[in-house]
């Protein structure tokens, strides 16, 4: 089951997994996320069966985030045809992870994904974040970690602006844009997207090299083939 | 006798490739077997990972002469396409240098950063029986720290901050930068391409 909150709670069924990774991808999504949002709060792992179920029938590339904690995690996970492994809570864990991971698989496999919210004018991150009774301030700074996870062999950030998750008013373009200056590793751009303007507004502004959405796909607000007619008529090179 | 057989170089990420096949109603199999690989009509080399322990499990398994000799069509698929080739910087490795050329790292800036992720616009320099009904400028799929510089053997490219080879091909040995098996429509064409030319 595929489900969605709002920054971070409540969250509510949206669909069939198969189903919904098979309209994206027919729609014309280039990329498609798999959070496992309650792997990492439970300790436990992932019954993984269905990324191979997803992987025989997407030819777009994917990635999935959550509850991977070891090279083994991993391994599992790219052996049963993911293209891309996401960490958050075990990176925070143990930030030696990182450069186990890319040593092993090469850092275009190893995924950071960082929750991250503002306070009084400063980032900070958060983890756990799948379970609102578990979720808690890590006691770091979002642009250190940025710069750390880079220095240790990360090929990607997902930073998810935890300020937007879910609330549709725009991507959190400030806060992208101080990553971004730190961030020489591709940076996607995560909660905030409302409607079609915000992805424009964030490719423009953020020079971000992705946007990912969910709250605005799931409830079919925005349709994927449409969104990107809007942006390559407005000078967003992508593929059609 | 296997249509396909994909050489085993010990890095994850083979099933979307056996996969794609499948999708294609192609019998392609995993082996690391010397045998099975000579036999086969069709030989692709992949590879996720470091160079530096792909051509290590490539010795061990006793494969680097069997590459070498192969006579059928032959595809390298991303560091697969860097493993044909004399060397890559990435470590100082040297490869199997089946290919001419030398695979350098992709410079990094915050507008084209590294590794290249993503889709890229891909331009197709001279016609080859692999890009049959492939259109100039598709995009295709990267995931990628290295790349070859553009040579008289390059096919197609797209660019980073520089110009980069995305297919070369010599001989039997054909190359591609990006993943065909997870660029969509044109990338299972490419993958049919490469299953039936010459048949």
């Amino acid at each position: 089951m595929v489900v969605k909150g709002v920054q971070f709670r409540d969250h509510r069924v949206v669909g069939d997994i198969l189903e919904l990774a098979e309209r994206y991808c027919h729609e014309g999504a280039d990329e498609l996320v798999f959070y496992d949002i309650t792997a990492s709060p439970d300790g436990r792992g992932v019954d993984r069966s269905w990324v191979a179920r997803i992987a025989a029938v997407l030819d777009i590339p994917f990635c999935v985030a959550g509850g991977i904690r070891t090279v083994a995690d991993a391994e599992d996970v790219l052996n049963k045809g993911a293209d891309k492994i996401s960490i958050n809570s075990p990176a925070l864990a143990n930030p030696t992870l990182i450069t186990d991971l890319a040593r092993r698989f090469g850092s275009q496999c190893v995924v950071i994904g960082i929750d991250s919210r503002e306070e009084h004018g400063r980032y900070f991150v958060y983890q756990n974040t799948g379970d609102p009774d578990k979720t808690s301030a890590a006691q770091r700074l979002t642009l250190d970690w940025v710069v750390d996870v880079q220095n240790r062999g990360a090929g990607e950030i997902v930073l998810n602006c935890m300020n937007r998750d879910g609330v549709r008013s725009g991507y959190d373009i400030a806060q992208l844009v101080a990553v971004r200056s730190h961030c020489t590793i591709p940076l996607i751009a995560s909660g905030g997207a409302g409607e079609m303007q915000h992805f424009q507004d964030v490719f423009d502004s953020a020079n971000v090299d992705g946007a990912l959405a969910a709250s605005v796909f799931h409830g079919a607000e925005v349709n994927i083939g449409d969104l990107k007619q809007f942006l390559a008529a407005r000078n967003v090179s992508m593929r059609i | 006798m296997a249509d396909v057989a994909i050489i085993d170089s010990g890095g994850a990420n083979i099933a979307s490739l056996l996969f794609a096949f499948e999708r294609l109603q192609t019998n392609a199999v995993l082996t690391s077997e010397a045998d099975v690989i000579r036999s086969a009509q069709r030989v692709l080399l992949p590879g996720v990972g470091a160079a530096r322990d792909a051509m290590q499990r490539l010795r061990k398994s006793g494969l680097v002469d069997v590459i070498r000799e192969l006579e059928q069509p032959v595809l390298g698929i991303c560091l697969g396409m860097q493993l044909l080739c004399d060397a890559s910087d990435e470590e100082d490795v040297e490869c199997l240098g089946v290919i001419s050329g030398t695979a350098r790292k992709l410079t990094a800036t915050t507008e084209n950063t590294v590794p290249n992720m993503g889709w890229c616009s891909t331009g197709i320099r001279s016609a080859h029986p692999l890009l049959e009904g492939i259109e100039d400028e598709s995009y295709f799929y990267y995931l990628h720290s290295y790349a070859l510089p553009v040579s008289s053997i390059t096919l197609a490219t797209a660019t980073h901050s520089d110009e980069f080879s995305a297919i070369i091909s010599d001989r039997n040995f054909v190359a591609a930068q990006f993943h065909p098996e997870r660029s969509a429509a044109v990338g299972a064409r490419l993958l049919r391409n490469f299953v039936e030319f010459g048949k």
